[in-house]
């Protein structure tokens, strides 16, 4: 089923301008924010039941609520970073619709009594942060952010800062340090950003998503938006499909919607004469699932449920025509490029298995090389700062337990046509080599 | 296992690092006998006005103007045509930083240049998504069609964030796509005469909603 919350109007033209979204009641719902008190807003948020939008799907309200009463110097940060292979909902967002970003980061700002903010944009985005900013200047302009905004005694300052070309500026901690101007390595939790954040003080710091869902449940009241989705999952969620199917975009769900629609309904499949041989739910990511998975519904719970996650909510279809092991190294060599550094299990681990992929393509591999690899996936997940680490050695280890098969027949494959290493045939039996026993 | 042990190993044949190493690194060794680089000296450093003003703007957005480093960096980059080495030193002259900070900073994110490249920045994205539908050929299409012209800056880069058109490209910050082989030729001569790449494929003109995925 799908629901249109915040992609209501969003091809409608002028739409980014300030003019046609406050006639579209833009800014309505800010300003009944502020006449509210603070509890009763994070109240209405926890009631929603919305959980966080960009990867890890913690409840907002919640989240809201770690950040501690006080007079310090509190900060909303948005991650626009959107940095996971396979999405682009908040790019269709910040393009078309940014005044509703900024909207949504008022209410946050004034729930947690916060003066400073910031949008964190990843500087590839250069559109989009060209647009935002044009969206900020109308926005001070009307009054709506800067010294007592709506003529409360509530003032916000809020700035967008383009990040240059790192991955790991979506973790939370590493988009901090980017932040701060420091390379974006990510911090140890705890303290985690609600008590320690930006420039020391507590910091709320949320996905564009999930920040521009802050007027519509204002709009709708929190028990209504919590009535949409299923159980744990509630309210709508924007999904980009991409890969192999017919027609890849962003599309807005109702979650819980049954992912055979999405892909096949919505995203047209595959083309003629393929099938999907395994899909990424939620980014790259996220373990894989497989044509028998197409039935699950498209929740939180389900996919926990079926071993992988919802995460970005980006669809990533692979057809018939791809061998896993092509998909395994471009994944690897990604998240090689990305890791910052500084943990040596995700360093070393990324490094490690793309040479140990390279090896099978190149036939030097033999069946043991699969049981090292995902041995290093298991050494990798849990053991750093962040979860980049993760984020290579979940789909990895999954593609090597569900395609082990394919793994092996592509490791056979390739031994035979490497003319160094074809002749010698593999048996269980040890090999004596000459001149090798004294 | 001795006999392969005992193989003498020829110098000349292992394969080194131009800095004469076998593992990768800095390209020149630091010289030992010369010290540290400090904070430059506003008033000894010659900084172009529009380069000042330009990053004191952008500090005094931030609590902490430490923060201004990547914009900062952006805008030498957007003036020398990267971060060359006057270029950091004027900026860190302005924002009271090391050079070497600033060079830290320059040498973890992927747009910012600290070596020549150029002017024309021509990212391919070669992520999953774009490369299930192409894009490694459409990368090499396009090295093939930049050849050895020093104005174009050709790369494969990590997900763009744009799948919905894939295989794409971002053109000095624009959004292209699908790129279709068959208009490298046109995309390119486009870039040399610094016309609107590919105008009707640009991200910036799509709409949202695909009418069809609802119909069905």
């Amino acid at each position: 089923m799908t629901n249109v919350l915040l992609f209501d109007h969003i091809d409608e033209p002028g739409l980014n301008t300030i003019d046609v979204f406050e006639r579209r009641g833009g800014y309505e719902m800010a300003r009944r924010a502020l006449g509210l008190q603070p509890e009763e807003l994070i109240d209405t948020l926890k009631a929603s039941g919305l959980r966080g939008r960009g990867g890890a799907g913690f409840p907002l309200g919640m989240k809201a609520s770690f950040i501690p009463k006080g007079t310090m110097q509190k900060y909303v940060v948005c991650n626009a970073d959107e940095s996971e292979p396979g999405t682009f909902k908040d790019r269709e967002l910040m393009q078309k619709n940014p005044h509703q970003l900024i909207e949504g980061l008022i209410i946050a700002a004034y729930a947690v009594q916060a003066t400073k903010a910031f949008i964190y944009i990843r500087g590839e985005y250069v559109l989009q942060a060209d647009i935002l900013d044009d969206a900020l200047i109308e926005a001070r302009r009307a009054g709506y952010i800067g010294e007592r905004i709506f003529g409360s005694d509530f003032s916000l300052d809020l700035h967008v800062h383009r990040g240059a070309g790192a991955y790991i500026c979506g973790e939370e901690t590493g988009l901090l340090d980017s932040l701060e101007g420091r390379r974006g390595n990510p911090r140890l939790k705890p303290p985690f950003p609600a008590n320690q954040g930006l420039y020391q003080g507590p910091t709320l710091i949320n996905n564009v998503e999930t920040l521009a869902t802050t007027p519509v449940i204002l709009r709708m009241g929190g028990e209504e938006y919590a009535k949409l989705g299923v159980a744990n999952s509630a309210g709508t969620k924007l999904i980009s499909i991409s890969g192999n199917v017919q027609r890849p975009g962003n599309y807005e769900i109702e979650l819980g919607m049954s992912s055979r629609d999405i892909i096949f309904g919505l995203a047209g499949g595959p083309d003629e004469g393929r099938s999907v041989k395994f899909w990424f739910p939620g980014g790259s990511s996220s373990p894989v699932l497989t044509a028998d998975d197409l039935d699950l519904g498209y929740d939180f719970d389900s996919l926990a449920k079926a071993g992988s996650m919802l995460g970005s909510g980006a669809i990533i279809v692979v057809d018939d025509s791809n061998a896993v092991v092509d998909v395994a190294l471009k994944l690897a060599q990604f998240y090689r490029h990305e890791s910052c550094g500084k943990c040596t299990p995700c360093r070393e681990g990324t490094n490690w298995t793309v040479h140990m992929l390279e090896r099978i393509r190149s036939g030097e591999a033999t069946p043991m090389d699969l049981d090292i690899m995902a041995s290093v996936q298991e050494n990798i997940i849990g053991h750093c700062l962040c979860v980049l680490g993760d984020a290579m050695a979940m789909p990895i280890a999954s593609m090597i337990v569900k395609f082990r098969a394919e793994f092996e027949e592509h490791i056979e494959a390739a031994r035979q046509r490497n003319p160094l290493l074809g002749a010698v045939p593999i048996s269980d039996e040890p090999v004596l080599i000459a001149g090798a026993a004294h | 296992m001795a006999e392969f042990a005992s193989q003498p190993i020829d110098p000349a044949t292992v394969r080194r690092f131009e800095h004469g190493s076998r593992v990768p690194g800095w390209d020149e060794a630091v010289d030992l006998t010369k010290d540290p680089a400090i904070v430059p000296d506003l008033a000894t450093t010659p900084v172009p006005d529009e380069l000042r003003s330009a990053i004191e703007a952008e500090m005094a957005k931030y609590p902490d103007t430490r923060s201004a480093s990547i914009p900062a960096l952006f805008h030498v980059q957007a003036r020398y045509g990267w971060c060359t080495p006057e270029g950091i030193e004027q900026a860190a002259a302005v924002m009271s930083l090391t050079p070497g900070y600033l060079v830290s900073v320059a040498s973890f994110y992927d747009m910012l240049d600290l070596q020549p490249v150029g002017k024309n920045r021509v990212y391919v994205c070669t992520n999953i998504s774009c490369s299930l539908r192409g894009a490694d050929d459409l990368y090499d299409a396009l090295l093939t069609a930049a050849g050895d012209d020093p104005d174009m800056f050709v790369r494969g880069f990590e997900c763009l964030g744009a799948c919905d058109i894939a295989p794409m490209a971002s053109i000095n910050g624009a959004y292209v796509g699908p790129i279709a082989l068959d208009e490298v030729p046109t995309l390119m001569a486009q870039i040399r005469a610094g016309e609107e790449p590919l105008p009707a494929k640009q991200l910036s003109r799509r709409a949202c909603v695909d009418p069809k995925a609802h119909a069905s």
